[in-house]
């Protein structure tokens, strides 16, 4: 393999971004989105043609490039695994979306906000393949900057708090992986995660290290009690951001942990599972319970993000296969649902200015077509089987149960606060009479707004109820992991 | 065929609704009802087939799941039990489709009702057709959402729309039960296929299991899960309230969907693991204690109510007690037979009270009728079938199935067996005095209409009159022919074959001759004591109701199970969402979170802005206190 396809999936946005940058277009920019569109669906073709030659046998990182970048000290080093392939896959599936919802949302600084989210696409590829901790850190941390800059700049009312509430929050946890990073080279004189997994960490370190990557995940997932962040962002955030945010910004937690908390610290993640599994079963319930009272609705669907990412991290600690596949199944389908919510919300939010759930009602007689699509991501999100929600919670709970029972029991309580608060909202806002005029003068979805949520509704289906092409993908690398994990396990073990 | 059966529905219902504009509304209803009615016939042919031939066939459509151990498909698979469910399912819908074509001929959104009908059917019989859990949850999830459409219909309704709600969550707290359970069992089995299950029961008959700091015996847990799923399903006491309020719905729908086919889908999950309940003494007790209860409750409830549809809903809910409790002491063939034989009278009933909706102009308070059984006399006769199959009349087919039960009952010969017959006598005395009451207040005595005259009331179309017919001659007609079949004494070996376990032969004792005319007396006498409480003389059930007002107010507001849960689930969980939210997440989380550590280094950099004063002898003050300290601290060392 010559061709360097994972460099080039990583630099085409930013190519793309530059080009916008510097060309000269016409006063609205419009055919600015015209090419940030192309650029991002060549991206998307071009990763559906590496999951076409993709090996799903293979349990080693396929297409590894790597460059010399500061002598002695770190390289650049990409590759992937069924792992990661996925997140690739949904980043440049939604990217285009987001540049096609833009349409009507954003109307000061057009030709900014696509470079901005060219320059996201580039950075969360990035992270899903880098293989050097340092290059990890560079794209984890760089993510920050364009989200920063796209809820500050084209935010709401309060967009500056949300802003710098997310930056501050992101960053003091980065602090401390940067730190681990730092502290590993030290140990190991190597930031090359292949080669970390085969040397192994010192078994003394592991649990402060571990504590350090988590502070970092811990926030971008994010995990209870550091979830305050989202909702103010999300609330803040212009409905492209939102979607951005929700679908791959807060999966690139989940990623590291499956990548470096296990996979370098197994031992410590072992000790921690108590941990992990307390904060995901509050998350679950406590989320849903305040979802359940929210009064905007974006504030409910960021709530209801944390409560879902809660299922993600159960899964992902209970270590079986099933948890972990499951796990990335439900950020897969997450990360779809949820974008495409946060678009449903941005649909109406655009038309009537409010995002107050008790000034709508009654949409379905202005809406129909709305109300459809709006009511496939309401039961997807709720878990309903058939949709891709479905998959992922009963795969994690499957593997909870064999932990603990106690632990499924109460993430299961979480599957019945799914529905009280969707079905709700979706009561809330489509069903009834209509009360204010406003709903009456209400038009039914557009063109591109037909086309971007089936777009989504389509594959939401579909993996429902065929999820075998997203399973086979990880199921491979998914048991690599767990297999060296247990090996390390177990030399610790037999050294002790 | 299986193919057909199964997709047909599908493809009617994405026709109708997708295209439904398109297509126009007669085409739509033309389109469901002709594919329904197909797989109606192709199910009787299956059900021929599997009477005459022993059919049996397992198909697997495709693989669903699969992930390390776990393999799930997407199949369809048929045996005795699959097919009577096919049956009765497809024959009821078919006719409810048909109906509905009359019932519904005023609303604007006609194809949207016949898409969601047909959708239904399709979940309904991937449910019946499994042949794993998992597929069964799907069909189960995928009915539960039908109802919540078709309950929520009429979306201007908030009454609708908050019943719709209540019946999807309701039943979300059962399928946190069934999903346990499924999980259990993949956990003891490895696999959550029923065969491998059911097969691999026996070696696990004396393993205990830590539940929650409790021992249990696997096989007990496996049973009380499930069956938590199917009290939410099966609408049975404690997870009943959503039932009655489902009546919102349109009344075909409640016909189809909340009496004949999908809450006997708890009562066919039952039975079909009744290769793990035979194994069970504790679940077993538990199912006929459940039963016996909600038979007796539902029917107390259903004596004072005066909407016509909440009438028949609690009489369903009781109805299915019977049949759980049938279950509970082994006589599964005889619960699948009361389901069989229910699914036509129930639907009777509740469309022929739609019948009467319909006439009145969507009246339902039974106060408000009265007198008018010239004016409706086909759905006045059709009703009355109806009522006697239900009753239990002689030779009418509840007669059949119900007294079987009883029977049954008593013939278990411990104490929770004579326990439920006489339960189940009583409550058939209870089904009779409730059923006559509806009867007679809706059709004799004086119309009490003040509203409306009694010349608006017209009697239904053709369209909605012959499904009728064709549902009580099932009434009629279905026990005596079917009897044998389904709980005659070679039943077991004859028809279920492997599909229904029984770990002890059924008893082929009868029971003595006096217990067995005691069911069918009481029913017949209680026409004419009806007909003298509720046409006659309506002085005695005043005073009645007067002399015992607290016991008729329990009574009237079903127990008060709504207020209660009202009151220790929801308002509590609300109150808790909006502390974590303001509280917690508000004054806590963010105060000493974000806020507080912002707020820290902002203070601390307006007190180092202060610092830089520009005066020299501060600097020099400083300088001084940082030398003396670093000096101590030489000298220290």
């Amino acid at each position: 393999m010559n061709f360097p396809i994972l460099t080039s999936l990583i630099l085409l946005p930013a190519i793309g971004s530059f080009f916008i940058f510097f060309v000269k277009f016409n006063k609205n920019y419009q055919s600015s989105k015209y090419v940030a569109l192309f650029i991002s669906l060549a991206n998307f073709v071009l990763a559906l043609y590496l999951w076409s030659i993709f090996d799903n046998s293979s349990s080693e990182f396929q297409f590894i490039e790597e460059k010399k970048w500061i002598q002695g000290y770190f390289n650049y080093k990409v590759g992937i695994d069924g792992i990661s392939i996925l997140f690739i896959i949904l980043t440049t599936f939604i990217t285009p979306l987001c540049i096609i919802s833009v349409n009507s949302t954003v109307t000061k600084r057009l030709k900014d906000f696509l470079i901005a989210i060219l320059l996201m696409e580039t950075l969360m590829i990035g992270v899903f393949c880098s293989l050097d901790l340092i290059l990890f850190y560079l794209f984890f941390e760089g993510g920050l900057i364009p989200m920063f800059l796209i809820i500050g700049i084209w935010g709401g009312e309060r967009r500056v708090y949300s802003a710098f509430k997310f930056f501050l929050y992101t960053l003091l946890g980065s602090v401390l992986m940067l730190v681990a990073i730092i502290t590993i080279y030290w140990m190991t004189g190597t930031t090359d995660v292949e080669k970390l997994y085969q040397i192994g960490i010192d078994y003394n370190y592991q649990k402060l290290l571990w504590l350090a990557f988590f502070s970092s995940f811990a926030v971008k997932t994010p995990m209870w009690p550091f979830h305050t962040w989202l909702p103010d962002a999300h609330v803040e955030a212009p409905t492209a951001g939102s979607v951005l945010l929700a679908a791959i910004l807060l999966k690139m937690a989940g990623y590291g942990f499956i990548r470096f908390s296990l996979g370098l610290f197994p031992l410590a993640s072992e000790y921690f599972i108590p941990l992990v599994f307390t904060l995901s079963l509050i998350a679950i319930v406590y989320t849903s319970l305040v979802a359940l009272m929210q009064e905007d609705m974006k504030k409910l669907i960021a709530y209801s993000s944390v409560a879902h990412m809660g299922f993600v991290t159960l899964g992902i600690f209970t270590l079986t296969q099933q948890g972990l596949v499951g796990s990335i199944f439900q950020m897969i389908s997450h990360g779809l649902i949820s974008a495409a919510l946060f678009l449903c919300v941005g649909v109406v939010y655009e038309r009537m200015h409010t995002r107050l759930i008790n000034k709508y009602g009654g949409v379905v007689s202005v809406m129909p077509k709305y109300a459809i699509v709006f009511m496939i991501f309401t039961l997807g999100a709720l878990g309903l089987p058939g949709t891709t929600g479905f998959v992922g919670e009963f795969l994690i709970l499957l593997a909870a149960f064999k932990k603990s029972f106690l632990v499924a029991i109460i993430a299961s309580l979480g599957v019945i606060f799914g529905a009280a608060y969707m079905l709700w909202l979706y009561r809330r806002i489509i069903f009834g009479e209509i009360k204010n005029a406003d709903v009456k003068k209400l038009f039914d979805l557009k063109k591109h707004e037909i086309v971007i949520l089936w777009s989504i509704a389509v594959p939401s289906i579909f993996f429902g109820f065929y999820p075998q092409p997203l399973i086979v993908t990880v199921d491979v690398s998914v048991i690599n992991l767990l297999e060296m994990y247990n090996n390390n396990l177990k030399t610790f073990l037999v050294n002790k | 065929m299986e193919y057909i059966i199964l997709f047909l529905p599908l493809l009617a219902s994405f026709v109708a609704g997708f295209f439904g504009k398109l297509i126009g509304e007669r085409n739509s209803e033309i389109i469901t009802s002709l594919s329904v009615s197909i797989t109606a016939i192709l199910s009787i042919i299956i059900f021929y087939n599997v009477v005459t031939q022993d059919y049996n066939n397992n198909i697997v459509i495709a693989s669903w799941i699969k992930s390390g151990s776990l393999e799930i498909n997407w199949a369809i698979n048929i045996d005795a039990l699959s097919s009577v469910m096919l049956v009765v399912v497809t024959l009821i819908s078919s006719i409810v489709h048909i109906y509905s074509i009359g019932y519904m001929s005023h609303d604007p959104h006609k194809p949207r009702f016949m898409a969601f009908l047909s959708l239904f059917t399709f979940a309904m019989l991937t449910l019946v057709t499994s042949d794993n859990f998992l597929q069964l949850f799907f069909g189960w999830e995928g009915v539960g959402l039908c109802s919540y459409f078709l309950i929520g219909f009429w979306f201007k309704r908030e009454s609708a729309n908050a019943a719709a709600i209540k019946a999807f969550l309701v039943n979300r707290v059962g399928d946190f039960g069934l999903a346990l359970g499924i999980f259990l069992i993949f956990y003891l089995f490895g696999t959550i296929n029923y065969d491998e299950v059911f097969k691999l029961i026996p070696t696990i008959l004396d393993e205990k299991i830590n539940f929650l700091s409790f021992d249990f015996n696997s096989i007990d847990l496996i049973c009380i899960l499930l069956f938590i799923g199917a009290m939410g399903k099966s609408a049975q006491i404690i997870l009943h309230t959503w039932l009655p309020d489902a009546m919102e719905g349109p009344t075909p729908v409640s016909a189809l969907i909340h009496a004949a086919t999908m809450v006997t889908a708890g009562v066919f999950l039952v039975v079909r693991c009744s290769p793990i309940y035979e194994f069970s003494e504790l679940a077993l007790s538990i199912v006929t204690i459940v039963g016996i209860v909600t038979a007796i409750f539902a029917a107390s409830v259903a004596l004072v109510q005066n909407d016509i549809k909440k009438i028949i809903a609690y009489s369903t809910c009781s109805q299915l007690g019977y049949m759980f409790f049938a279950t509970g002491v082994g006589a599964y063939n005889v619960a699948m037979f009361h389901l069989f034989t229910h699914a036509f009278f129930k639907a009777l009933l509740f469309l022929g009270s739609g019948s009467v909706i319909h006439s009145f102009n969507d009246e339902q308070d039974i106060n408000k009728m009265g007198g008018v059984k010239k004016i409706l006399p086909y759905t006045y006769i059709l009703m009355i079938i109806g009522t006697l199959a239900l009753t239990g009349f002689p030779f009418l087919s509840g007669f059949y199935s119900k007294d079987a039960i009883i029977e049954f009952a008593y013939l278990k010969g411990d104490y929770l067996g004579y326990f439920a017959a006489s339960a189940g006598v009583f409550t058939a005395l209870l089904t009779s005095i409730y059923s006559w009451r509806l009867i007679f207040k809706t059709f004799h005595g004086s119309y009490n209409n003040t509203k409306q005259p009694i010349e608006s009331v017209h009697e239904s179309p053709m369209v909605m009159i012959i499904p009728l017919i064709i549902l009580a001659i099932g009434s009629i007609l279905g026990g005596i022919l079917f009897k044998d079949l389904f709980i005659g004494q070679e039943s077991s070996y004859v028809f279920w074959k492997s599909s229904i376990k029984f770990l002890d032969p059924l008893s082929i004792d009868h029971p003595p001759i006096w217990f067995i005319i005691l069911t069918p007396a009481l029913v017949i006498i209680s026409i004419p004591i009806s007909f003298y409480l509720f046409v006659k003389n309506k002085n005695v059930t005043k005073v009645l109701i007067e002399q015992n007002r607290p016991f008729y107010l329990f009574l009237k507001n079903k127990w008060y199970f709504d207020e209660f849960y009202e009151f220790i689930f929801i308002k509590p969980l609300k109150f808790l969402g909006y502390l974590f939210w303001k509280k917690v997440d508000g004054s806590i989380i963010d105060k000493f979170g974000p806020d507080g550590i912002s707020k820290i280094i902002k203070n601390f950099s307006i007190k180092a802005v202060k610092f830089q004063s520009g005066f020299i002898y501060q600097y020099a003050f400083v300088m001084l206190l940082g030398f003396s300290l670093l000096l101590t601290l030489l000298i220290l060392d």
